[in-house]
C-alpha cells in the first residue's frame, strides 16, 4: 500500500497520481513553508487530509484548523511577520469571514511571505453562492495566480511563495472546485529540507505596522508598489499559455479550469481560434493581452462566474486604441455555473455558432432527484422530528451552516431561512421584534457555534430578544469530514482540554439552558416547549456524537458486529410514520405499502423505535449471515428480477 | 496505446464506494501506461447525495469533465443513478455496467416520486444500442464490497480496454493492504455470478 505521508516526504523528483489539493502539499514541502493554517470548507479539506497523513513530529511546517478563517489568517498573518513562510487556505466564502484582516495584508511588510489559498466554487457544488473572490483581489490590490489543473496548481504554489517571500507581500492561489478534486500526474522536484531558522524575527523596523488615519498613505503606496511588481510576474512567458491555431480572425482570453473546457471544445473542429490562458486574473499582464488583441480580429473572453477579465481587457483596449472587435458576456445565463466543457459549448455557441455546436441532447429523465440528507442513525433527524412536534406551523424556524441545514428539506422542513456560517441567532433576533405571535427559534452546530455564533449569541443575551437557540451539538465538524473543534477534546495535532459548550452558555448569564440526547425525543420535545414558553432567550442543547463518524469507528474494531433493525410486518399498520415523519433513508417503501429495512443502510441505531405508533419496530439485532438479504431493499430486487 | 479517448463515467449513492472504486480504476490506466486524467464531484455526497467520478484516457484529454452523451462507459452502483447517467452521459453503442442496489431517493420514499425499474433500463439501453450488464451479488457480506464485485466484471469483460487484471490488482495493492486487500483481490478474481441483460 502507497502510503500518501511517503510520497509527501521524498526527498528525489518523482511522478504521481494526485489531486491538485495533494499537489499543493508537496509544493508548500518544497517552498519550505513553516506555517499553514485554515477552517474546513469544500472544496479545500482534502488539503488537510494530506497534511494530516504526515504525523505532527514529522510534518515540516507547522498546521492548524482555527477556530475560523479569519482566527485562521491572523495567525498565518503573525507567523509571516516573525519571518516564516505562510499559507492559509479556505473554501470560497471563507474569504467573507477574513475580509476584515484579509483587505489589510497589502500594506503590511509580510517579510516571511504569505499565499493564501482559495477554493472557491464556480456551480456551487457545495456553498451558499458561487461567488467570485477575483473582486477582493483587486479591491485589496492582491495579485492572483489562477491554476487549472493539479500539475498548475504544483507549479503556480511554488511561483507564488517565492514571490510573496522575495517581495514580503501575500498573494491569491485561486483554486476552483474541480481543480483542486482533478487528479492527473504530476512531476514534482527535489524536496531539500533545509534546517529552520525558528528566530522569532518580527522587527517593528520592518514595518510601520500600525495602520491608522492619516499614517494609512504610505502603507497604500507600498501596497500599489507591489501591485506594480505582480504586473511582471503577470507577464511571464512561462506562467502563461498560447495556443497559436493561425487564426488572425478569432481568438480566445481565458484563464484556470475554463481553458481546459475550451480545448476540449476546439480541438475536433476545422478552424480553431487562437487561444491566450492567462496565469494570473488580476492584475493583467497588459502586453501580453494587447499583443494577442492586435493579431487578432475578433476576441472573445471566455470567464467563468463575473466579468473582471472582460472589464479590464475592454478598458485595456479603449485605452490603447485597439481595433479589434472584443466579446464578453452575452446574456445572465453567462455570469453563473461552472464552465465545463457543455457550459463552453453555449457560451460559444452564441457567439461562433458556426464552429461551435451545442451539447448532446439527453434523453428524457424519469429519475427521482436525489436530494442530500441526513445519514442513517443522525442525531440531527431524532432533534427535527421531536422539535417539529414542540412548534405550532405558523413558528419561524432559522438554520446556520452544517449538517444540520438538511433539515430544511421534507420531511423536516426545520430552518426555513438560511444565510452563513453564524447568522442563526442574529437573524432569529430581528425576527423577533414586534413579533407575538410567532415563536422564532434558531439552529446552530457546535463548530459554528465557535466560528461565528457566539457574537449572535451575545448580541441575543444583551439586547434581550426573545428567541429560542437549538446548539445541536454532534462533537465534530461533520460537514465537511469530522475535523475537531473547540469542544472535541482534540486538535489537529494533539488532545486537548474541551471547552464546554454548557459552560460557556452559563458563564454568559442564560437563565434558561436545556441539555439532552436528542435521542430522547419525548424529552427533547419538552424541553423546546418549556424553551419557548419562557419568551427570553433561551438555549436547548440537543447532544448526539455524528453517527456516521461513529460507525466507521466501530467498524474499524476488532470485536465489530453490525446491528440493525427489523420491522414485524405482523405488527406494522403502514401507517408510514418512519418514512414520512422520520424519514430514515434506511426505509424502504414498497408499491404495496409495506415498509422494510434497507441492509445496505441500516446502522441499528435504533432511533426509530420511538417513532412508530404500532410499536413495529423491532430493537436492533445483530446481523447473521443470511439475514442481511432477507428483509428489505435486496430481496426486493430479487424478486423483481426474476 | 489507446488510438483515442476513453471516457468513464462512475455515479452512485455517497457511502456506496465510488470514491474507492474510481481510484482503483484510475491507478490501473496508469499502470497500463495510459495518460489519465480525473475528478471526483462529491459536494454534500457523505449525506445520501449522488458522488460522480469521472475518468479520461488518451493523450488528446484536456479537461477533466466529460460531455453530456460522450462516455463510452457508464458504472453504476445503483439502479437509480444508473438510469440517471445513462440518460445524461452514455454515448451510442456505450456500455453500462451497473450493480443492482436501490437506495431509493427521498421522492420515492415520500410516495412523491416512482421507484426506478430495471425495464427502463433496459429500453433506454435499446434506445441508445448500447450493451448493458446488470451485477447482483446478495450474497455479499458487506455491501461496501460491491464496487470490487463490479470491478471483477469490468475485467472479466475487458471493459477499458488495454487494462489486464495485473494492473486492477497493481492498483488495488497501492490502496488496500491487509485482511481487506486479501478479501478485494479474492472477491475480485472470483466473481461470476452476473446476470446479463
Amino acid at each position: 500500500m502507497k502510503k500518501m505521508k511517503d510520497m509527501l516526504l521524498t526527498r528525489e523528483p518523482f511522478a504521481e497520481l494526485v489531486m491538485g489539493n495533494t499537489a499543493l502539499v508537496r509544493a508548500m514541502i518544497e517552498s519550505g513553508t513553516r506555517v499553514v493554517t485554515s477552517y474546513p470548507g469544500s472544496p479545500t479539506p482534502e488539503i488537510a487530509t494530506a497534511i494530516g497523513s504526515i504525523p505532527p513530529e514529522q510534518r515540516p511546517f507547522y498546521f492548524e484548523f482555527s477556530t475560523n478563517e479569519k482566527v485562521a489568517t491572523e495567525v498565518a498573518y503573525g507567523a509571516a511577520v516573525n519571518g516564516h513562510l505562510s499559507t492559509v487556505f479556505f473554501k470560497s466564502v471563507g474569504l467573507n469571514v477574513a475580509a476584515d484582516t484579509f483587505v489589510q495584508l497589502s500594506m503590511m511588510n509580510i517579510t516571511g511571505g504569505m499565499v493564501i489559498v482559495l477554493g472557491d466554487d464556480p456551480g456551487a457544488n457545495s456553498s451558499q453562492n458561487e461567488q467570485d473572490n477575483r473582486h477582493y483581489a483587486r479591491m485589496s490590490y492582491t495579485p492572483i495566480l489562477e491554476p487549472a489543473d493539479p500539475r498548475e496548481v504544483y507549479h503556480f504554489y511554488l511561483k507564488a511563495a517565492a514571490f510573496a517571500r522575495s517581495n514580503g507581500m501575500a498573494v491569491i492561489l485561486r483554486l476552483t472546485t474541480h481543480v483542486c478534486h482533478a487528479k492527473q500526474k504530476v512531476n514534482f522536484g527535489h524536496w531539500r529540507p533545509a534546517v529552520p531558522d525558528d528566530t522569532p524575527a518580527f522587527d517593528p523596523a520592518n514595518g510601520p505596522y500600525i495602520p491608522l488615519a492619516a499614517l494609512v498613505f504610505p502603507f497604500k503606496k507600498r501596497a500599489l508598489e507591489n501591485l506594480s511588481r505582480a504586473r511582471k510576474l503577470a507577464e511571464s512567458q512561462d506562467l502563461n499559455t498560447i495556443v497559436d491555431n493561425g487564426n488572425p480572425a478569432r481568438g480566445v482570453i481565458t484563464a484556470g479550469l475554463p481553458f481546459h473546457s475550451l480545448m476540449e471544445v476546439v480541438k475536433d473542429i476545422p478552424k480553431p481560434p487562437d487561444i491566450l490562458k492567462l496565469a494570473m486574473p488580476y492584475p493583467l499582464a497588459a502586453d501580453t493581452v494587447t499583443s494577442f488583441l492586435e493579431n487578432h480580429r475578433e476576441v472573445k473572453v471566455l470567464e467563468e462566474l463575473d466579468n473582471e477579465l472582460e472589464t479590464e481587457i475592454k478598458s485595456l483596449a479603449f485605452d490603447r486604441g485597439l481595433k479589434v472587435k472584443i466579446v464578453g458576456k452575452r446574456d445572465l445565463d453567462d455570469w453563473m455555473g461552472e464552465y465545463s466543457p457543455d457550459k463552453v459549448r453555449i457560451v460559444l455557441n452564441k457567439v461562433w455558432p458556426d464552429i461551435v455546436g451545442l451539447p448532446k441532447k439527453e434523453y428524457p429523465l424519469e429519475v427521482a432527484h436525489r436530494p442530500a440528507q441526513l445519514c442513517p442513525g443522525c442525531g440531527h433527524r431524532s432533534a427535527f422530528f421531536a422539535i417539529k412536534q414542540a412548534l405550532a406551523d405558523t413558528d419561524i424556524t432559522v438554520a446556520d451552516i452544517g449538517c444540520h441545514t438538511l433539515g430544511f428539506l421534507p420531511p423536516y422542513e426545520m430552518g426555513q431561512l438560511l444565510m452563513c456560517m453564524g447568522a442563526s441567532t442574529g437573524i432569529g433576533s430581528g425576527l423577533s421584534l414586534f413579533n407575538k405571535t410567532r415563536k422564532v427559534v434558531a439552529f446552530i452546530g457546535d463548530s459554528t457555534f465557535f466560528h461565528a455564533g457566539l457574537p449572535g449569541i451575545i448580541n441575543a443575551i444583551f439586547n434581550q430578544h426573545p428567541l429560542t437557540l437549538i446548539v445541536m451539538e454532534n462533537g465534530t465538524t461533520a460537514m465537511t469530514g469530522h475535523q475537531d473543534h473547540a469542544a472535541s477534546g482534540r486538535n489537529f495535532n494533539r488532545a486537548t482540554e474541551k471547552i464546554p459548550i454548557r459552560k460557556i452558555l452559563e458563564a454568559l448569564g442564560i437563565k434558561h439552558i436545556y441539555e439532552t440526547d436528542s435521542y430522547q425525543q419525548e424529552k427533547l420535545r419538552l424541553a423546546v416547549e418549556q424553551a419557548v414558553a419562557t419568551d427570553q432567550f433561551a438555549v436547548v442543547i440537543a447532544r448526539h456524537p455524528c453517527m456516521l463518524k461513529f460507525t466507521r469507528q466501530r467498524r474499524k474494531q476488532a470485536n465489530y458486529r453490525p446491528y440493525q433493525v427489523v420491522i414485524d410486518q405482523q405488527k406494522c399498520k403502514r401507517i408510514q410514520t418512519c418514512i414520512a415523519r422520520f424519514g430514515c433513508p434506511s426505509f424502504v417503501r414498497h408499491a404495496n405499502g409495506a415498509v422494510k429495512v434497507n441492509p445496505d443502510l441500516c446502522i441499528g441505531d435504533g432511533s426509530c423505535l420511538q417513532t412508530c405508533p404500532s410499536s413495529a419496530i423491532n430493537a436492533p439485532g445483530p446481523v447473521e449471515g443470511g439475514n442481511r438479504t432477507v428483509e428489505g431493499g435486496t430481496s426486493h430486487l430479487q424478486k423483481e428480477s426474476q | 496505446m489507446m488510438a483515442s479517448v476513453f471516457n468513464i463515467f462512475l455515479t452512485g449513492v455517497g457511502g456506496q464506494g465510488i470514491g474507492m472504486l474510481s481510484e482503483i480504476l484510475l491507478r490501473a490506466v496508469d499502470h497500463a501506461g495510459f495518460m489519465v486524467k480525473a475528478v471526483d464531484t462529491h459536494g454534500l455526497a457523505q449525506r445520501g447525495g449522488i458522488v460522480v467520478s469521472q475518468i479520461r484516457i488518451g493523450e488528446a484529454v484536456y479537461s477533466p469533465l466529460i460531455q453530456s452523451g460522450c462516455a463510452d462507459l457508464v458504472i453504476a452502483l445503483e439502479r437509480h443513478e444508473a438510469l440517471r447517467a445513462m440518460a445524461e452521459m452514455l454515448r451510442e453503442k456505450g456500455t453500462l455496467i451497473y450493480y443492482d442496489a436501490v437506495w431509493q431517493p427521498l421522492d420515492v420514499r415520500l410516495g412523491k416520486a416512482k421507484t426506478v425499474k430495471n425495464r427502463q433500463i433496459d429500453d433506454l439501453g435499446r434506445t441508445l444500442n448500447a450493451r448493458v450488464i446488470r451485477v447482483h451479488r446478495p450474497e455479499l457480506q458487506d455491501a461496501r464490497m460491491q464496487n470490487v464485485a463490479v470491478l471483477g466484471l469490468i475485467n472479466k469483460y475487458n471493459l477499458v480496454r488495454g487494462v489486464e487484471s495485473i494492473h486492477y490488482q497493481q492498483a488495488m495493492a497501492d490502496l488496500m493492504a491487509g485482511a481487506g486487500l486479501e478479501a478485494n483481490l479474492h472477491l475480485f478474481k472470483n466473481v461470476q455470478n452476473e446476470i446479463k441483460v
